[in-house]
């Protein structure tokens, strides 16, 4: 009935015999007592059977036995100094109260700060930095306040920090300890003897923690990423037995805070180099690292497949490059007729095949270099930016001169004189010269197949 | 082999020979032959899968088995071949990828080295034209490189054909060792094998040609795009340099 209220249907649409007989057979057997609605919950009837076990159900403890009463009384607590008596409920058994210290006194704890006699200052315990008034002021603090140094350092009455007052309070107590014990082997377990507090130490750490709180999100993923190349590098390290590089330089991302490095250096523990090495700016690792890292692994394996050896080296010459960059030279490989995986992988043509890869990669990023060219030089045409001939050429052959590290000396010379000797029509594949002119050379498949 | 068991000496033999990398070239493959008249739903081809040297010599000296491991539906789908050549013949329908495990002599390694190989039984493109007489063939050129090989291994396998053995670097003497039976090491070799007449050749030469060729289109571009951005730097005034990649 009520069902048919809430979705709003006629009351009307079961015969009407039925309703008429049914309403005056559940309006008798409804027993008083409990709402209707309960009731219908139990289908309309009672139950039969009590669902739960009576005596299942817990006794009320014991009331037999003893007579309990509750009653307003008084009570002390040994963890206050003055005696003041406060009241409370207390449960009464048999008419005895019960017995023992307020229950929460032994919460009460306090810390054992070590008092020092006048004498003892004069002897162990004068500072520079602190006078005697401050001193007292100081260990009274710390006991008020339960070495609570944050608080401490609020209401002492000089400004000094936090690790200046706990750096003073550990090594008086300390002092005092090793003065005071009959020999020092008696104290030497003791934890203040044993590991002293450490100002600096405290002080870096407290830096380096903050600066960790404090990164943006950005920062968080540069770490991230310094520490996997970090771990990666370790693991090179591992892995070369004889350091066949005297040094392998490490890699940084541009732009890194210096003094950010020293906090993941301090913190991860496990990047070797100290704060105060200068790493090198650009993003790209050494290539001859690479490959010497690659040829360590391999070696380790103590038996491979040359096709293998030659996809790690090739993935390790192509580390630094992007994908588009990787698929370029795909691509370039394909027009000239190489096949991206050598046939024959002899000893040979891996070398060939890799040394190729290489000087692809040289290529684009010189076309790319070219490109860049153009489009600086076309924007300054138009500007009045004041020239400087006298700078630009060193900076350049600079740049030539270090991409000139991942050639071997032997191809330069070579490519060189090819340049005079381009006439010379060469056996084997024809080669095709490029007709393009400087200024359009922007496409990169201008090589044609020579099959 | 050896006669003696001194210790110092099999720690001798055992002593890895710096920068003198040993290789092994080989070629692994199958032929597959449709069986025509014969061929059943379940048995349609027969074909062998192998692991030979690249000429055909007795890989033996160094392999000391090989496994093949073929795909579930087989009986006993891991096959070992003791002794060379090492190869299985099996007849079925299916082209399935089989695991070819080899396994070293002690003295040569004790990592074993994977081989992949996938069972090719149909021709592909001239689906129309199967034969029984002629097979499918698919062979994979490769080169097992052992880049520290130990002394005792060195000094067995120096003068054998199916290896190929560095120059010796400067004071390195090996031990001598007992030649190999001449009479043993024919028995592994396939040079009369019954399907020798479908072994491709495979030569470095044709592929180090075209490299060389193509090395010199890239070197010849890179010179000269070199001069022209070094004819470049007259005009333009100074910049901070763009990242070389």
């Amino acid at each position: 009935m009520d069902a048919k209220d809430i979705l709003g249907l006629p009351k009307n649409a079961l015969p009407i015999q039925e309703k008429k007989s049914k309403p005056p057979k559940e309006t008798q057997r409804k027993p008083d007592g409990i709402s209707r609605e309960v009731y219908a919950l139990t289908g309309g009837l009672a139950p039969l059977m009590p669902s739960v076990d009576v005596n299942q159900l817990k006794r009320k403890a014991q009331s037999e036995n003893e007579k309990i009463t509750w009653q307003w009384l008084p009570f002390t607590n040994s963890a206050r100094k003055d005696n003041l008596q406060l009241y409370h409920w207390v449960r009464v058994v048999n008419g005895v109260p019960p017995t023992g210290d307020y229950s929460f006194a032994k919460y009460n704890k306090s810390v054992d700060v070590i008092k020092y006699t006048d004498e003892e200052y004069e002897k162990y315990l004068v500072d520079p930095a602190w006078t005697k008034e401050e001193t007292d002021r100081l260990f009274d603090l710390c006991e008020r306040f339960d070495l609570r140094f944050t608080v401490i350092a609020d209401r002492f009455p000089s400004s000094k920090t936090v690790e200046e007052l706990k750096n003073r309070f550990y090594s008086v107590s300390r002092a005092i300890l090793i003065a005071r014990a009959p020999s020092p082997g008696d104290v030497i377990v003791h934890p203040l003897v044993k590991e002293p507090y450490n100002v600096s130490q405290e002080i870096e750490r407290k830096r380096a923690l903050s600066m960790v709180l404090s990164h943006t999100k950005q920062q968080e993923r540069r770490d991230v990423e310094v520490l996997a190349e970090a771990k990666r590098i370790s693991e090179a390290r591992k892995t070369a037995k004889a350091a066949e590089e005297p040094e392998l330089p490490v890699m940084a991302d541009s732009g890194h805070d210096v003094t950010d490095r020293a906090a993941v250096a301090a913190a991860a523990d496990s990047i070797s180099p100290t704060p105060s090495t200068q790493f090198p700016s650009a993003t790209t690792a050494n290539p001859v690292s690479e490959t010497a890292s690659v040829v360590a692994s391999l070696r380790m394996l103590q038996v491979y497949l040359r096709s293998y050896a030659l996809e790690q080296m090739v993935q390790a010459a192509s580390s630094s490059a992007g994908l588009r960059t990787i698929k370029r030279v795909e691509q370039t490989l394909q027009d000239l007729g190489v096949n991206l995986k050598p046939k024959v992988p002899t000893r040979a043509v891996c070398a060939e095949h890799l040394e190729l890869r290489k000087e692809i990669l040289t290529l684009l990023s010189l076309q790319k270099q070219l490109q860049y060219k153009e489009a600086e030089g076309s924007s300054y045409r138009d500007g009045s930016y004041a020239e400087t001939p006298g700078t630009p050429p060193p900076k350049r052959l600079q740049r030539a001169a270090d991409l000139d590290r991942t050639f071997t000396p032997d191809s330069l010379s070579f490519g060189g004189e090819r340049i005079g000797k381009r006439d010379q029509k060469r056996k084997g594949p024809g080669r095709s010269e490029a007709p393009s002119s400087p200024a359009q050379s922007k496409r990169p498949r201008k090589y044609k197949a020579s099959e | 082999m050896l006669k003696s068991s001194d210790d110092s000496e099999k720690k001798n033999l055992a002593r890895k020979v710096k920068d003198s990398e040993i290789s092994v070239p080989i070629v692994y493959g199958n032929i597959a032959f449709w069986l025509g008249k014969k061929a059943s739903e379940y048995q349609s081809h027969k074909w062998t899968v192998y692991v030979r040297g690249a000429a055909n010599e007795d890989l033996g000296v160094v392999i000391k088995r090989a496994s093949f491991q073929l795909h579930s539906s087989f009986n006993n789908p891991t096959r070992i071949v003791e002794s060379p050549p090492f190869e299985l013949s099996e007849s079925g329908w299916g082209e399935f990828e089989i695991v070819i495990t080899l396994h070293f002599h002690s003295d040569v390694t004790d990592k074993p080295l994977h081989l992949y190989h996938h069972l090719k039984l149909y021709p592909g493109d001239e689906s129309g034209s199967l034969s029984t007489k002629k097979p499918v063939v698919v062979e994979s050129y490769d080169e097992i490189v052992f880049p520290e090989p130990s002394e005792g291994f060195l000094s067995r396998v120096k003068d054998h054909p199916a290896v190929n053995v560095p120059r010796l670097p400067a004071g390195v003497t090996l031990p001598p060792v007992p030649m190999e039976d001449v009479d043993k090491r024919k028995r592994g070799d396939t040079n009369d094998h019954p399907l020798s007449q479908w072994f491709a050749n495979f030569s470095e030469a044709d592929e180090l040609l075209k490299l060389a060729g193509a090395r010199q289109q890239v070197q010849a571009h890179i010179a000269r795009l070199r001069r022209q951005l070094s004819l470049m730097d007259g005009q333009p005034p100074q910049l901070k340099s763009a990242s070389d990649l």
